[in-house]
């Protein structure tokens, strides 16, 4: 136990020391990858609680995917970062009044959670202990909650879609490729032999 | 104190035994696996390859490794120091720590997890931030298209492969590698498995394999026609020798994982007595390297890609046709009753 006890404070400190040098790395860069390494260490602290299986999606999601694109677009940016660095502390006291009314909101919502009765009977319904993460998962995804499971996944379809419809521009300006007409291409079309008579050209 | 010592002691230290095996084995292996991919190569062109170091060339690559290790590591003046190091540590200790799920044998795995398939994604979807990293920390004209490239290249291709291999674990009810391979043993030997009636998935899965490991036709993130090497322009000495190596172990991990997704890993082909007498490791190295095989001849003998066709492969072609294809498999399994049940 005193094993794992010590991988979860390191595994909890990391986190912490990174999630904070997220916002004070002088390099947005740097940033990001502090912001990786928290992710990380996180799907660390998911392994400890016995949860291996949201552990690497978070890491397929957060660090395979939506961070990639931070870094994507982050390295494109061409910052300015003595500029950077003079908004530092002007911006100090919003900031920490937004991650005020975080905490108190969080505060509240901690304490005055009351579980229902229905819902702590379903959290107890048995789940089999040589039941691997995943099977579980599912079994309680695709049964009792498949209707709030679908509508997530509709309303993620929708949030797709619009954003496709927001950034789609048809611009009639530009040369576009047609694959069929270049795969379709035959011989003669592209090649023409000509016979040309000796000193004449063509 | 002795507590400690039986619970944690004894099993760390066969960890880091077997790990360190399997260490040694994969850096051999890859050693004559680049050496020959470089002969397939030359034979392809009517050229002899290699030949000067021992016989045949066999010592060809501990030579190149001896030249890296001794040359100097330039690190350019204006290049952000610290991240331009780490980008070819990332690419090869992510590379290497995937094998640790990949079972050579019945039983010969470090770590038997339950979710391998989700762990080989997980790595392998991490591969890219070498390549950014060193793109960006370079602060170089290449190197930062070369980034760019193939942080659009990875994760277009990393879609199908998901896809694939979700085929492939409905097919065998597990997430778990070992028992993936154990779902294709049958009377039929080799006609049992997940090769034929996967055979479209196969393909995609060849292919975006090639696209994930940046290999040639899909070698745009270091297209030296275009961008001289890519993100490693800026590199010498031993980091551009662990992107080198990166690369070469993330291909032979693309190629056991054919192996043991399309290819019954261990399995013998047939179910006769002589074959059934091989150990277990000799056939999956020999399906392995003839899945390399493809690999290295792909790379001998097909032009390279042009990159809008690159995307348009990926999105509008594997894209969807993957995805049809995990809404059959799973139709056929529940239609006819095959939904496998264990584990």
């Amino acid at each position: 136990m005193i094993v794992s006890a010590i991988a979860f404070y390191v595994f909890a400190a990391i986190a912490v020391a990174a999630g904070f040098m997220v916002i004070a790395a002088r390099n947005p860069v740097h940033s990001v990858l502090f912001l990786i390494l928290a992710f990380f260490s996180a799907a660390g602290l998911f392994v400890l609680m016995g949860a291996e299986f949201i552990a690497l999606i978070l890491v397929i999601v957060y660090v395979g995917a939506v961070a990639v694109l931070f870094l994507f677009v982050v390295m494109m940016l061409d910052i300015d970062f003595s500029e950077l660095r003079q908004g530092f502390l002007q911006y100090l006291p919003i900031g920490a009044l937004v991650g005020l009314i975080l905490l108190i909101e969080l505060l509240l919502v901690a304490g005055a959670w009351v579980i229902t009765p229905e819902a702590t009977a379903a959290g107890a319904s048995p789940i089999a202990e040589h039941v691997a993460n995943t099977r579980a998962l599912g079994q309680v995804l695709y049964t009792q909650y498949v209707y709030l499971f679908q509508s997530a996944g509709l309303i993620l379809l929708v949030a797709m879609i619009g954003a496709i419809v927001l950034t789609l521009r048809h611009r009639v300006d530009i040369k576009r490729q047609v694959i069929a007409h270049q795969v379709g291409r035959k011989r003669h079309e592209g090649v023409e032999l000509k016979d040309v008579k000796p000193g004449q050209g063509i | 104190m002795a507590d400690i010592l039986t619970t944690y002691g004894i099993p760390f230290a066969i960890i880091v035994a077997q790990s360190l095996g399997l260490l040694i084995a994969l850096l051999l292996f890859t050693a004559y696996i680049l050496l020959a991919d470089r002969k397939i190569w030359a034979a392809v062109q009517l050229r002899r390859g290699p030949n000067v170091v021992g016989a045949f060339g066999l010592f060809q690559s501990f030579a190149d490794l001896l030249k890296f290790v001794f040359k100097e590591v330039i690190i350019p003046s204006s290049a952000n120091k610290g991240v331009f190091l780490l980008a070819p540590l990332v690419t090869v200790t992510l590379a290497l720590s995937a094998w640790a799920v990949v079972p050579l044998a019945d039983g010969w795995v470090v770590s038997n997890i339950n979710i391998g398939v989700l762990y080989i994604l997980a790595i392998s979807s991490l591969g890219v931030y070498g390549v950014i990293m060193a793109g960006w920390a370079s602060n170089s004209k290449y190197p930062f298209l070369s980034a760019l490239r193939s942080a659009a290249q990875m994760v277009s291709y990393e879609v199908s492969i998901g896809f694939v291999l979700i085929t492939v674990l409905m097919t065998a009810g597990s997430l778990n590698l070992s028992d993936i391979v154990h779902a294709q043993s049958g009377h039929y030997g080799l006609f049992n498995w997940f090769w034929l009636p996967h055979l479209p998935m196969l393909v995609i899965f060849f292919i975006s394999a090639l696209a994930e490991t940046n290999r040639p036709p899909f070698d745009l993130v270091e297209a030296e026609s275009e961008l001289v090497a890519g993100f490693m322009v800026e590199y010498s000495s031993s980091p551009y020798m662990m992107f080198m190596l990166g690369e070469y172990v993330s291909i032979i991990l693309m190629c056991a994982m054919t192996t043991i997704l399309f290819f019954g890993g261990w399995l013998p082909p047939v179910n006769i007595v002589p074959f059934t007498w091989v150990p277990g490791i000799v056939w999956f190295l020999l399906k392995l390297c003839m899945v390399f095989f493809m690999f290295a001849m792909v790379k001998a003998f097909v032009p390279r890609y042009r990159y809008d066709q690159l995307m348009r492969l990926g999105w509008k072609v594997f894209l969807p046709f993957s995805l049809f294809w995990v809404v059959l498999t799973a139709g056929v399994l529940v239609g006819f009753g095959l939904v496998p049940h264990h584990g």
